[in-house]
């Protein structure tokens, strides 16, 4: 008996806590669906008297929502295809071959990632602006590249160090090279790793913001996460767009959290254990 | 050596070279500058560093850092741990109790901040609670009150960095061996002892990762803040992060912002020497 009325005390106390932090995320859901004259008369903070989709319609085309988060996925996609190709890459070389000097290099390249944005940024502009890329999406995606390249490849360096010995000599028995290896033992092997960082860093880039106000200027080509920001000044208390244009946002990265829910979570545990 | 392999590690190292390191050296030889961005860099050496101590929005930045390494830091580690502890077990429900904890995470902070602008607006959300408990005298304009800011933007901060200490420390709960509570549960250990006694010293790999991922992010924190407050209202909400950016790139003195991310390096040096110091230990 007192176990069962601990156990229903222990999932009403935690129902608790779940919904209340669940209740922020939904009270913006509900208000933007609310029409301009429901919150005007009757206040952010009462329940909803409308029902309207034509804040999502002001987010999304005057806005242009739409083409923010094109930018979004322009700018994502390549970024993240990039640097798990190239970290994938060195991590091979360094964990797989006696590259000279390879613990220096896996440390600087760690170190790169460690240090805090705020000392790259003043000389990242003027790079930008000097080789003519300032207000380019080509800019914004080499940034994240470069940025991140440092951790994945030390994550994927120890994943790879971990693999045995003898299924790369059995290939090269068989007559591979190191990039036969590569493409067609050791990236396969190393899938897991690769979708736990690509969900990992799809959010991180998808939800960049410093990068992306140091790097682009002109609004038609900011990605969401920045283009939210100036969505805020455009509809000035026009709290129920704001609020759909906000879950617009939010979307394509919960979407990838649902979908690859397992990989994003033991990435971030990646490290956790060790 | 195969050429192929070199060139395998050689042009990932040369994009983070041109994109990290070179910017990095650049970055501190440009804090010892007084730079306007248009004529030449004129060479200052220490000077400002030297000038921090005059600035008054210097200090004040500093504080608030110092301030939310202390409550971001400290809460979310006590929140996170203290969630990952309830929901350990894997029983019916907990699924669920950590998918809800865990959601914000996944949010930027952009987002993250506007929706707990909507929550604080006047009219608002938390505004109708304290009036319907019949506390409506403490409601003030939360972001707009120099009181009151600061408090105001770690809220949601904590609000999405708990779900995620969470995760690292259940991914460390999983990996203590059960054979040592129940060795402890024969000696008669409580559950209190055996979080005391064993958890706790069993974490300490993780305990570590914690403290060099909570000082890292909250020394970088500057979405947050300049998403909800931009630093203000009259600075009171400023952190370094936010002060190097407007004096970066709203009061262009490109030398003095250099500096002030030096400063913001220093602080976090110690934690990233531990940090690779631990890696490499591991890698021998």
């Amino acid at each position: 008996m007192t176990q069962r009325l601990k156990t229903s005390g222990y999932h009403l106390a935690m129902g608790l806590v779940s919904f209340l932090w669940i209740a922020p995320i939904l009270w913006v859901v509900v208000i933007s669906f609310r029409s301009f004259d429901d919150v005007a008369a009757n206040g952010l903070g009462s329940l909803p008297h409308s029902f309207t989709f034509s804040t999502y319609k002001s987010a999304w085309q005057d806005a242009d929502e739409f083409r923010a988060l094109i930018n979004s996925l322009v700018v994502t996609i390549p970024a993240v295809v990039l640097s798990l190709g190239f970290a994938s890459m060195a991590a091979y070389g360094l964990a797989r071959y006696n590259v000279p000097f390879r613990r220096t290099v896996l440390l600087l390249m760690l170190m790169g990632n460690l240090l805090p944005p705020q000392i790259l940024l003043i000389p990242i502009s003027r790079f930008v602006e000097l080789t003519g890329y300032f207000d380019t999406l080509i800019a914004l995606i080499a940034v994240h590249v470069g940025f991140g390249l440092g951790f994945y490849t030390f994550v994927l360096h120890g994943f790879m160090r971990d693999l045995p010995r003898e299924i790369q000599e059995a290939a090269t028995i068989d007559g591979a090279g190191p990039g036969k290896i590569y493409a067609s033992v050791i990236l396969p092997l190393t899938r897991p790793a690769l979708a736990a960082l690509g969900a990992l860093s799809f959010t991180w880039i998808f939800n960049d913001l410093l990068w992306s106000i140091t790097v682009i200027r002109s609004g038609e080509k900011m990605p969401v996460t920045p283009a939210l920001l100036g969505l805020q000044g455009q509809f000035v208390s026009s709290w129920n767009v704001i609020a759909a244009g906000t879950v617009i946002a939010a979307v394509p990265t919960l979407a990838v959290f649902l979908r690859f829910q397992k990989h994003f979570v033991s990435g971030l545990a990646i490290g956790a254990v060790k | 050596m195969s050429p192929l392999i070199l060139a395998f590690v050689f042009i990932p190292f040369a994009i983070e070279a041109v994109w990290v390191f070179w910017p990095a050296l650049q970055g501190f030889w440009l804090s010892l500058t007084d730079w306007d961005g248009l004529s030449a860099p004129t060479f200052v050496g220490l000077g400002n560093f030297h000038d921090m101590f005059s600035d008054p929005i210097f200090k004040t930045a500093l504080k608030n850092t110092a301030i939310w390494l202390v409550l971001f830091g400290g809460l979310s580690v006590i929140g996170g741990f203290g969630m990952a502890l309830l929901l350990q077990k894997e029983r019916r429900g907990v699924g669920i109790y950590r998918a809800a904890l865990f959601t914000p995470v996944v949010f930027s902070l952009v987002v993250t901040a506007l929706i707990w602008r909507v929550f604080y607006q006047p009219d608002g959300l938390v505004d109708s609670v304290l009036r319907g408990v019949g506390l409506g005298d403490f409601i003030r304009p939360w972001l707009a009150d120099p009181d009151t800011a600061l408090y105001a933007v770690i809220l949601p901060a904590l609000w999405r960095q708990i779900g995620y200490v969470m995760v690292l420390y259940l991914a460390g709960l999983k990996a203590v061996d059960p054979a040592l509570y129940e060795a402890a549960r024969v000696d008669g250990a409580s559950a209190w002892q055996r979080t005391l006694y064993v958890t706790i010293p069993q974490l300490k790999g993780v305990n570590s990762v914690v403290l060099s991922v909570i000082v890292i992010d909250s020394l970088r924190s500057f979405d947050i803040v300049w998403s909800m407050t931009r630093g203000g209202p009259y600075h009171s909400s400023e952190l370094l992060s936010t002060y190097m950016y407007s004096t970066a790139f709203q009061s262009t003195q490109l030398g003095y912002a250099s500096a002030i991310a030096v400063v913001i390096f220093i602080l976090a040096l110690a934690v990233i020497l531990g940090y690779l110091i631990r890696a490499f230990r591991e890698e021998t």
